[in-house]
């Protein structure tokens, strides 16, 4: 019998726009792109050039520090950008299909019996880059082996896809890819999954199914959960995604670039899942399937609470599986929106009549407020389930005391985990960047 | 609206750097705000926000403090009525005179804060920051009515500059800024803050409630007259003479300040704020639990020595600043304790150490003021414990993983 942990604190944002459950339709991206900064830990040093011709599970680029960690190519084609930015920073590859774009490099994966062979196999065919380790939420670095893995089976967040369907059909091939992972850590496999899920047939890990609100998807929530880490620590975490992805390269001994992509958002016409390529460009995505109004809109690859704010010429980031549209709200002036009973307004707080309907809503992008020092109190609590003191750990980081944010925890936590903190905040601090700031600050500091 | 975003738009030019008004940025920008929602959109983090905002907080707050305003009102009235010696009360005539009495209080407070808050701001480049809409609010509400509006205005100056803006502003202060401002008048100008004259206005205002007291007029606070009291049996009168029951001191007809007379009304501030969720239940709930138990030791060991000691617990509650002091002014949550068990613990104390100034200290009859002040310079301390029991949780697992 599965361990069962009922989570209390969070919320479920409601918004209107959840993808249709019918089959998913496929998209063939005009474009790829992948963004080193999606690969947090690593410093890219590019291995193509443009006009370069690659093929599914080509090297692009590699860590500057861990030689190995690669990030291969997405489909088969043409590099066409290697584009930089300020101070020749690397900010995406991107690469234009071919015709036949499922050209494919043919991984080894006969044999592989020991915990060496098993990181190289996921090393060459760039899965690693997918992992990622606590603390500091980065790449991990090769070699060490981790106390333990979680594996994340569901998103909790906004809008979020269900991978149900796409995962029944495969658990054969999770299995593979649990003993895959086997190897890979002397400690245990945590596979966090909803109630009733497919995954609960996964055999090889330790099942722990969660019950709440959101953040309860959330791999440092599971972990706090579970087994916290400790100073000194390190776990890896992965999706069920990526799951599958080790288990179809053991498989078949190709690197397996499809995604299931849910789009969705007040914004979105018809709501529904895609299948498309990893950094798939979004106007091929969301062709003809954005609302013709005349407001701005706001495309963000990924949720509403961690997703990257991209232009319509975008890209889909990792680790997101979801394409939301909503107003952008810029173009809108609302006459004294602090004083407003309208049952429109989106709210946490009691003091909104929105609050107490069951209704979905339709936020934009707006702050709604001045930002402002922390004031009310008890608030981030109420949406963290973690044994986490956020209003201390954040006042820890921005003053840099590094004694002060290991004592409160920071290791055990990612700037997603702060997501519905900064949501609800009255003083609309930007909690994310915070966190992100001190665990790279951390990071510099102790190496 | 449309017009007036055009306005808005239109003059927007002239506040901008460069601009002929520029000095006044942040008086603009604080109107601006405050006419139209900024439809400044996030850059990084959520891309959405909860609809609320520190604007919405405070205006709730003050919104709670109405039924305290208003009933202060007609109870200034009322108790001026009854002081010379009317025994018909006409409600409007009442109303009229006791906002007569008010509104200039509310003007100096405000002007006073608000203005010190707009130059601040400026100076500083920031946003104008919304905390002084309560604490202008609860300045007049916490003041006897015949305080002299100059003495007003020089405690509140000295108290948003050197109690909170000196610290940073809003969200930075260690000490009620609204009750600092008591304390500075009640330090400052004791014989205008305590006595039997100060909390009842007996001069008619713009020719309302013309007369002069009647023989044996006495303005004391219940309080203030237990205070004094002689021998085992408490005899609490009005300003007239006649017995004051629990029901009076319920609903407030009774000399005080003015926001602080009526438990009904501040119960009902109280429902407004627990409702909407702005004030913590955990902090106004254990303020009144510390009260009580206090209060009702006090009683079990009730001594003609200190007489305030020989009230029954609940009337305890229901006299002078208590059920106001644990409803608005425990609570700020800038001041308070930040931490859930916290606030347990803070309001336990606050609550308990009120009640103790109040029945051991004859001199001095009311404790609520002291009581919070004391404990806003406690709360980080509780805090302190309370942040350390998590290192300690956390501490404790480390090593007994190490093990």
């Amino acid at each position: 019998m599965a361990k069962i942990v009922t989570l209390k604190k969070g919320l479920d944002i409601k918004i209107r726009g959840a993808a249709a459950d019918a089959a998913p339709i496929t998209v063939k991206p005009a474009t790829c792109a992948i963004v080193p900064d999606d690969y947090s830990g690593i410093v890219p040093k590019v291995d193509v050039k443009e006009g370069d011709s690659v093929e599914v599970g080509s090297k692009l680029f590699h860590d500057k520090q861990f030689t190995d960690i690669v990030v291969t190519s997405p489909i088969a084609g043409t590099v066409t950008g290697v584009i930089r930015g300020e101070r020749r920073k690397l900010e995406r590859i991107v690469i234009t299909p071919a015709e036949d774009a499922g050209n494919s490099i043919t991984f080894e994966t006969e044999g592989i019996n020991d915990r060496t062979r098993a990181q190289q196999l996921l090393l060459d065919s760039g899965l690693w880059a997918l992992l990622r380790q606590r603390p500091y939420n980065i790449v991990p670095a090769p070699g060490a082996a981790p106390r333990d893995i979680f594996i994340t089976g569901f998103d909790s967040a906004p809008l979020a896809p269900d991978f149900e369907s796409m995962l029944s059909p495969r658990i054969n091939e999770l299995n593979k890819a649990v003993k895959l992972l086997q190897k890979l850590t002397d400690g245990k496999i945590y596979l966090g999954i909803r109630q009733g899920s497919c995954l609960a047939s996964v055999e090889g890990v330790e099942h722990v199914v969660f019950e709440g609100p959101h953040p309860a998807g959330n791999a440092g929530v599971q972990i706090c959960n579970v087994k916290p880490v400790n100073k000194g620590d390190i776990v890896w975490t992965l999706d069920a995604t990526t799951l599958l992805r080790i288990g179809k390269l053991l498989s078949t001994g190709r690197l397996d670039t499809d995604t299931l992509v849910a789009v969705t958002g007040c914004e979105v016409t018809t709501p529904r899942y895609v299948i498309t390529k990893i950094g798939a460009d979004l106007a091929s995505i969301l062709k003809g399937n954005v609302n013709d109004d005349a407001i701005h809109h706001r495309i963000i690859s990924g949720n509403v609470l961690t997703g990257t704010h991209e232009s319509p010429e975008g890209y889909l980031r990792y680790p997101y599986y979801q394409v939301t549209v909503i107003a952008e709200g810029d173009d809108f002036h609302e006459f004294m929106g602090w004083a407003s009973l309208s049952p429109r307004k989106m709210s946490f707080s009691h003091s909104f009549p929105g609050h107490f309907l069951n209704k979905l809503f339709c936020p934009d992008a707006r702050l709604q407020g001045g930002r402002r020092a922390m004031i009310m109190s008890g608030i981030y609590e109420k949406v963290m389930p973690m044994d986490i003191m956020p209003e201390y750990l954040i006042k820890a980081i921005i003053s840099r005391n590094i004694d002060r944010m290991e004592q409160l925890g920071i290791y055990e936590v990612a700037p997603e985990d702060f997501a519905l903190c900064e949501y609800v905040d009255p003083s609309k601090l930007e909690l994310q960047k915070i966190v992100q700031e001190g665990l790279d600050y951390l990071r510099k500091e102790l190496s | 609206m449309k017009s007036l975003r055009n306005f808005l738009n239109r003059i927007k030019p002239n506040f901008e750097p460069g601009g002929k008004l520029h000095a006044f940025h942040s008086v603009f920008d604080g109107f601006e705000t405050f006419l139209f929602t900024p439809n400044t959109t996030s850059t990084s983090g959520v891309n959405i926000h909860d609809s609320i905002d520190s604007k919405r907080v405070m205006i709730i707050v003050v919104l709670a403090l109405m039924p305290c305003l208003l009933f202060g009102m007609y109870n200034v009235g009322y108790q001026h009525w009854l002081a010379i010696g009317e025994t018909d009360f006409p409600f409007w005539q009442l109303m009229a005179y006791g906002f007569l009495a008010m509104l200039p209080r509310i003007i100096v407070s405000y002007a006073v804060g608000l203005g010190i808050e707009f130059m601040v701001a400026q100076w500083r480049k920031e946003e104008i920051q919304e905390g002084f809409l309560v604490s202008g609010m609860l300045i007049p509400l916490i003041c006897p009515i015949e305080t002299p509006l100059w003495m007003i205005a020089v405690a509140t100056a000295f108290s948003v500059i050197f109690v909170k803006e000196v610290f940073g502003g809003t969200g930075y202060n260690i000490f009620n800024v609204a009750l600092v401002t008591r304390a500075v008048l009640f330090f400052g100008y004791p014989s205008k803050m305590s006595g039997d004259n100060v909390f009842v206005p007996v001069n008619p205002i713009c020719g309302l409630g013309n007369g002069t007291p009647v023989d044996g007029f006495s303005g004391a606070t219940p309080l203030g007259q237990i205070a004094t009291n002689v021998g085992d049996t408490l005899k609490i009168t009005n300003v007239v003479g006649q017995d004051i029951s629990s029901w009076d001191m319920f609903l407030g007809l009774i000399p005080g300040s003015v926001g602080e007379t009526s438990t009904l009304c501040i119960l009902i501030g109280a429902a407004i704020l627990l409702l909407t969720g702005i004030a913590s239940w955990r902090i106004i709930l254990s303020v009144f639990v510390g009260g009580f138990v206090m209060a009702a030791i006090a009683n079990a060991f009730a001594t003609p020595t200190y007489p305030v000691s020989l009230l029954s617990p609940v009337d305890q509650l229901m006299l002078g600043g208590f059920a106001f002091a644990a409803v608005f002014m425990a609570t700020d949550p800038v001041t308070a304790a930040r931490t859930d068990t916290g606030k347990y613990i803070y309001g336990f104390f606050l609550g308990a150490i009120a009640i103790l100034i109040r029945t051991y200290n004859n001199g001095y009859p009311e404790g609520a003021m002291l009581a919070v002040l004391l404990m806003n310079s406690l709360a980080p301390a509780i805090d302190y414990f309370v942040v350390q029991s998590n290192i300690r949780r956390r501490m404790r697992r480390l090593n007994a993983n190490a093990e």
